[in-house]
């Protein structure tokens, strides 16, 4: 006997959902409305129903995020049942815990790790779980499936938990929190073969649909009122789609047709450019990624 | 489409980040953005071809260093099979990493090179592969093209590895010459090596046999969370949450909980809305079971007809993995499956020198070292060997005061 792929990716998420639900005190799902946590929130009813989550939802909403993408976070909320915890980056600022940068390049991306960081502290997370995949990026592929983060949310690369078999250490001293990743073995094309095989609703953004945008370095961005424009930026409209859904200002979208999942698989598998390519804050620099992990991101 | 794990075991002087990049780049799963990146590089071979071997590089550290220092995973997929590399350094410093990204593979490919032979470094490699149960092994004689493609050279290095694969009790080995960095018999068959008549190695990797165990012998279910709901409508419920560790369930089934060893049947088996006969190996599934008797996380459901061992006094190969060495003084924690108890290494029997598979007798265990030991356990365990079902037979050794997993454990006997 053999277990087809997405079968066994989908058991190997649901054991890991159920070894943080056997070994945590006070777990959360880290939410953002991306495909990757509706995902996790599809495997999560597979692991505990007809139970609750044995966890809340956490959505770290930069303020900046698609309308859609909020829309479609609170029917999901109102058709699970389950409790969502909102933290927002801009109590960070208003408290004066971060900086609102300037300029053209202007992000609150990184601003939600600080937010992210209070609220796991506020309401004592010591689990956290998440979307993130190893074929993502190179820093990503040497994660571990529980990775331990010390008490300023610090990932080191050199100090992990080897990880045997099927066996997940999540031991850890008070003020530290594992972040858990059962999605990790999964690809991008993985993940939407399965949301078309359960039939898996999605925020409308991911689908091609027609929207005012400007160039930005090579890169189609939503105009937006949280986008810094000046008078070299000329607004068109374009038939686009967003491969993740992240905050308005850093998430660029790509020339599409795509109206249904069918089509966004073929485009995909053919596809030209890999999913992170199509995040600008990744460009900076080639260990982009390693540097914002260490400082705690998600 | 099914899934198949395999390791890398090498060092970079064999070429192995260069045969990972080779089966990325020649089987086409590399992305453009990636290629791009690639071309930019300013890492080129002598020949100014482009080094494939950077498709491979990790972290900040390693680029500068030049060398591999954890497991990375790496994903690619043809239209047979979807593959999961991980790709562990080949250095002795790096064994508990190469333990590791082996406990999880279905498969090994050794690296030699063709101008050096059988080494030290194969000696070690291939005895960590056959501690850690490896079912298939692929020996990729590498750097053929340094050697003229002569099939002596060949023949004279399987013939040498023959009689350290039965030392080590290594089965089902297959044997390809290549170069990685020509491409020869990695995708496509070598125009060098006409006297080569077998597969590539991806097309070995896509047709290699890797079914499941679904046994009734070896059925093993860990208790890894109950469901209870507790409603008005599902007062009654409680399901029990789990993954198949090893072989086969079905309804109707006797089973045994263990380690308090009560027997009842299986009633019904759940994946949300569906209702499967039977559940195997690799699934996660709720069981409801005929009779209420108090079951919670660390039990396991075993067949009633065969059961697996259970003791608290355990002979078992050790490998450390951790900088400050093994205290037989102290207790430490051990996680089997979902079970966590306290524990303590009773006895070293002897450690292995992995260069020379000799057996040494000192009190010291340190980081990386192997060999075998007497655990004792604060409660018992229900295991089987590690030899004949490796999903049940393994554990892990986690220091109580750093929380950090510093062992590893593979079952070997039954001391009680």
């Amino acid at each position: 006997m053999k277990l087809d792929y997405l079968d066994e990716l989908e058991a190997e998420a649901i054991y890991i959902l159920r070894e943080v639900a056997g070994q945590f005190e006070k777990p959360a799902l880290l939410f953002s409305g991306g495909k990757d946590s509706i995902t996790l929130v599809r495997l999560a009813e597979k692991a505990f129903r007809p139970g609750k989550f044995p966890f809340p939802l956490v959505h770290i909403d930069t303020g900046h995020n698609f309308i859609e993408t909020i829309e479609y976070r609170d029917k999901m909320i109102e058709r699970i049942g389950e409790k969502l915890i909102i933290g927002h980056v801009q109590d960070s600022i208003n408290e004066g815990k971060v900086v609102e940068q300037k300029g053209k390049n202007a992000s609150r991306n990184a601003l939600q790790t600080v937010t992210l960081l209070d609220t796991i502290a506020k309401y004592q997370f010591d689990a956290c779980i998440g979307g993130a995949r190893r074929d993502e990026e190179k820093a990503r592929a040497k994660e571990r499936i529980f990775s331990v983060r010390d008490e300023f949310g610090q990932w080191d690369p050199k100090r992990q938990r080897p990880e045997l078999w099927n066996i997940f250490n999540g031991k850890i001293h008070k003020g530290e929190n594992v972040r858990v990743f059962p999605i990790s073995n999964w690809t991008e094309l993985d993940v939407w073969n399965y949301i078309r095989r359960e039939k898996i609703e999605l925020p409308s953004i991911y689908f091609a649909h027609e929207r005012e945008v400007i160039t930005r370095n090579g890169q189609l961005m939503a105009a937006s009122p949280f986008l810094n424009m000046d008078e070299e930026d000329i607004i068109e409209n374009r038939n686009v789609r967003f491969r993740t859904v992240g905050d308005m200002t850093c998430t660029a979208a790509v020339e599409s047709y795509a109206y249904h999942i069918d089509d966004i698989i073929e485009e995909i598998s053919a596809s030209k450019i890999s999913e992170r390519g199509a995040r600008m804050d990744d460009k900076v620099s080639e260990a982009a990624m390693e540097d914002r992990k260490k400082g705690g991101y998600f | 489409m099914d899934i198949l794990k395999f390791l890398t075991a090498g060092s970079v002087d064999d070429g192995k980040s260069t045969l990972i990049g080779r089966l990325l780049y020649d089987s086409e799963s590399i992305l453009v953005d990636q290629l791009e990146a690639l071309h930019r590089s300013n890492r080129k071979n002598d020949d100014g071809s482009i080094d494939l071997a950077i498709l491979t590089d990790g972290l900040k550290a390693e680029r500068e260093q030049g060398i591999t220092i954890d497991v990375a995973y790496k994903y690619f997929q043809t239209e047979k099979r979807k593959f999961i590399i991980a790709d562990t350094p080949g250095h002795i410093q790096y064994t508990r990493n190469m333990v590791t990204g082996a406990s999880n593979a279905n498969l090994a490919i050794i690296l030699i090179d063709a101008r050096k032979g059988v080494i030290e470094q194969t000696i070690r490699h291939s005895f960590l592969v056959a501690l850690l149960g490896l079912p298939q092994v692929v020996v990729c004689i590498n750097k053929m093209d340094m050697v003229d493609y002569s099939e002596d050279v060949y023949l004279q290095i399987v013939k040498n590895y023959k009689i350290l694969a039965d030392k080590v009790g290594l089965k089902n080995v297959h044997y390809i010459p290549v170069s990685a960095l020509k491409g020869d018999n990695i995708v496509y068959p070598s125009i060098n090596m006409n006297w080569y008549k077998e597969d590539s190695l991806l097309h070995f990797l896509e047709t290699v046999n890797i079914d499941v165990d679904d046994s009734k012998a070896h059925a093993r279910f860990p208790v890894q969370w109950v469901v209870r709901p507790q409603t008005d409508e599902l007062h009654d419920y409680r399901g029990y949450a789990g993954r198949v560790s090893s072989g086969s369930f079905k309804v109707n089934d006797k089973v045994t909980v263990l380690p308090s060893g009560f027997n009842t049947t299986i009633t019904k088996i759940e994946q949300l809305e569906k209702q499967p006969a039977e559940a195997f190996a690799g699934m996660s599934v709720t069981i409801h079971l005929k009779d209420e008797i108090d079951i919670s996380r660390g039990d396991v459901l075993v067949n009633s007809s065969y059961k697996p061992e259970v003791s608290q006094l355990i002979e078992a190969d050790l490998c450390w993995m951790d900088t400050r060495p093994l205290d037989t003084s102290l207790t430490y924690f051990i996680q089997h499956n979902s079970k966590v108890t306290r524990c303590r290494i009773q006895e070293i029997l002897y450690k292995v020198n992995i260069n020379t598979l000799e057996k040494e007798y000192n009190e010291d265990f340190k980081l990386n070292d192997i060999g075998r030991i007497v655990v004792k356990t604060a409660e018992p365990l229900a295991f089987d060997l590690y030899q004949n079902n490796k999903a049940n037979g393994g554990a892990i050794i986690i220091d109580s005061r750093t929380n950090v997993t510093v062992g590893a454990l593979m079952f070997r006997t039954a001391v009680e």
